[in-house]
C-alpha cells in the first residue's frame, strides 16, 4: 500500500482529496504533523487556502520536506499547493515559498474576471510527464483561483501543460519526484481521478 | 478556453430535496445523495446544496448530509444557507464542501465577507443574492438604481431569510460592496422568476454582469434550454444553475449541454 500524507497546512475542504487518493489506491492520513513524513512515500500540499497562511506552515517545516525530496520522495501540489512549490509569492504581501522551481506567484491580469473558476482545457507540452498518461490534450479540468505561478526562464523545462486564461500560464508542472497541477484533480470528474491516479502509480513504479 | 458551468441545485429541506415557486409551495423532488450523484454522473460542472430553512429556522446546516454527499462527488460543491459565522465555513469546508454560499449573515454583518475571504481564500465564499424587482415611476432616486424596463422602470430590491422578508436595500449597489469585500462568486436568485420556468431575470443579469468583475451564476427561472442559452449569452452569466428542469426529469445535464454547444456555447461535453 502507498502511504501519502496530506498536510493540513490551512483551512478548507480536505475530504475530496482524501476520497480521491483512496479511490486511486493509496493509504492517506492528513496532518499538521511534520513528523508522519517519515512514514510516507509521498506528500501532497493540498489546494485550498490562502498563501499567507501556508506560508507560515512552511517556514517551520521547509527543512524536512526538502531533504524528503532530496531523498527521493514524490510530492503533488495542488492549486495553491502549487504555488507554495516556488520561490515566492505575491498574494496578501510577500511570502517564501519552498523555492523548489524557480519563480513567482503573481495575480491573473485584469482584463478577465478573477477568480479564474470553472473547467478550462490544458495545453500539453510534455506527453512524458508520469502525471499526464493517457491524459488528451484539450482535456478540460477545474480551475479556482486568482494567482498563478509564473515560472522563471529556467523552468522551461519544468512546464508539462499550459492554459490560457487572460495569460498563458503553468498548470502542470514536474521536476525529479516532484508534480504540481494548478487545477484540482480532486474536484476534476474522472479526467482528474485518472491524474490521482497516475500519480499514485509513480510511486509505485 | 474557460467553460460555461451547468449547476444543478438541491434545495433541501429536513433532510430531503424541495422545489417551491417563488421561494414557497415546496414539493418533494428526492433524495439528496441520490440526486447529487445522479447529476454527476450526466456530467453536471458543480453542485449547490442549499439548507433553504436553516437561516429562517436559526439553526446550522447538516453536517453529516454534507459529508455524505461530498463522498460520492468529484466535482465542486457548494454548500449555503444558514452560514453565520467563520467557524460554521470551517466547519462546512471540512465536511467536504469546496465552497460556501452566504446571503443572510452576509447582509446582516457584511465584514463575514472579508473576514473569511482573508482566512479561506475568495474562491470559496460565494454571497448568494435573493432579489425581487420593485416598479417604481421615478426614472431616478438618490440610493436606488433605477433601469428602465420596457414599461416602465424598477430596481432590485434584496431579501434575505430565504425570501421571506424585504430588506430596501439596493442589490446592485449590495453586489458591488460584496464583491469589494471579497466574493469571489456570485449566485444571483429572484422572488419574481424562480419555479415559473419563465426565463431568467435577464436584465438584472445584464445588468450585474458589467457591474462586477467576479463570475456570476445565474438562478431562477429555467424552464427550457433557450432560456439557460440567454441567461449565458445576453445575460453574461457564468454559470447556471437550474433545479426543477432536472429535478423532474425533463432534461439531463447533458442534454442542456449538447444544446449550448450547438448554439457555439463553450462547455465540457
Amino acid at each position: 500500500m502507498v502511504r501519502v500524507v496530506v498536510f493540513d497546512y490551512a483551512v478548507g475542504n480536505l475530504r475530496s482529496i482524501k476520497n480521491g487518493l483512496e479511490r486511486s489506491g493509496a493509504e492517506v492520513l492528513i496532518t499538521s504533523e511534520i513528523a508522519e513524513i517519515k512514514k510516507a512515500d509521498a506528500i501532497v500540499f493540498p489546494g485550498v487556502g490562502a498563501f499567507p497562511e501556508a506560508a507560515k506552515w512552511l517556514s517551520s517545516t521547509a527543512d524536512p520536506i526538502k531533504s524528503f525530496i532530496a531523498s527521493g520522495g514524490a510530492l503533488l501540489g495542488i492549486c495553491l499547493g502549487m504555488q507554495l512549490l516556488l520561490t515566492m509569492s505575491t498574494e496578501g504581501g510577500l511570502y517564501k515559498g519552498l523555492d523548489y522551481f524557480k519563480g513567482l506567484v503573481v495575480r491573473l491580469p485584469s482584463n478577465v474576471k478573477i477568480p479564474h473558476i470553472g473547467w478550462n482545457t490544458i495545453k500539453i507540452r510534455d506527453y512524458g510527464c508520469p502525471l499526464l498518461e493517457d491524459i488528451s490534450d484539450g482535456s478540460l479540468l477545474y480551475f479556482v483561483h486568482s494567482y498563478y505561478a509564473k515560472m522563471s526562464d529556467v523552468e522551461v523545462g519544468s512546464i508539462d501543460a499550459e492554459t490560457l486564461y487572460g495569460v498563458v500560464f503553468p498548470s502542470v508542472i514536474s521536476k525529479g519526484s516532484v508534480f504540481a497541477t494548478q487545477f484540482h484533480p480532486e474536484r476534476s470528474g474522472e479526467i482528474g481521478l485518472k491524474i490521482l491516479k497516475n500519480f499514485i502509480q509513480y510511486i509505485r513504479r | 478556453m474557460l467553460t460555461k458551468r451547468i449547476i444543478p441545485c438541491l434545495d433541501v429541506k429536513q433532510g430531503r430535496v424541495v422545489k417551491g415557486i417563488g421561494f414557497k409551495e415546496l414539493k418533494d423532488a428526492g433524495d439528496p445523495v441520490e440526486l447529487a450523484l445522479k447529476y454527476y454522473e450526466q456530467g453536471a460542472d458543480e453542485l449547490v446544496f442549499l439548507d433553504i430553512t436553516a437561516s429562517y429556522e436559526g439553526r446550522g446546516i447538516l453536517v453529516s448530509l454534507v459529508e455524505r454527499i461530498a463522498d460520492v462527488l468529484y466535482i465542486p460543491f457548494t454548500v449555503g444557507g444558514g452560514i453565520r459565522s467563520i467557524d460554521d465555513i470551517r466547519r462546512i469546508l471540512r465536511a467536504g464542501a469546496d465552497k460556501v454560499s452566504i446571503n443572510t449573515a452576509a447582509v446582516q454583518n457584511p465584514s463575514l465577507i472579508k473576514e473569511a475571504s482573508e482566512i479561506f481564500g475568495s474562491q470559496c465564499i460565494v454571497v448568494s443574492i435573493d432579489v425581487k424587482r420593485v416598479y417604481t415611476d421615478e426614472e431616478q432616486s438618490t440610493d436606488k438604481t433605477v433601469v428602465k424596463m420596457e414599461n416602465g422602470y424598477c430596481w432590485w430590491d434584496v431579501y434575505i431569510y430565504g425570501g421571506k422578508q424585504s430588506i430596501n436595500m439596493d442589490a446592485l449597489k449590495w453586489a458591488e460592496r460584496a464583491v469589494k469585500l471579497g466574493a469571489g462568486e456570485l449566485l444571483v436568485s429572484s422572488l419574481d422568476f424562480d419555479g415559473t420556468k419563465q426565463g431568467y431575470d435577464l436584465i438584472l443579469l445584464k445588468e450585474l454582469s458589467r457591474r462586477v468583475s467576479v463570475p456570476i451564476i445565474a438562478s431562477s427561472g429555467a424552464g427550457d434550454l433557450d432560456h439557460i442559452l440567454k441567461a449565458l449569452t445576453i445575460g453574461g452569466a457564468d454559470a447556471a444553475l437550474a433545479a426543477s428542469i432536472f429535478h423532474y426529469g425533463q432534461y439531463t445535464v447533458g442534454e442542456v449541454k449538447q444544446y449550448l454547444a450547438k448554439h457555439g456555447v463553450p462547455v465540457r461535453l
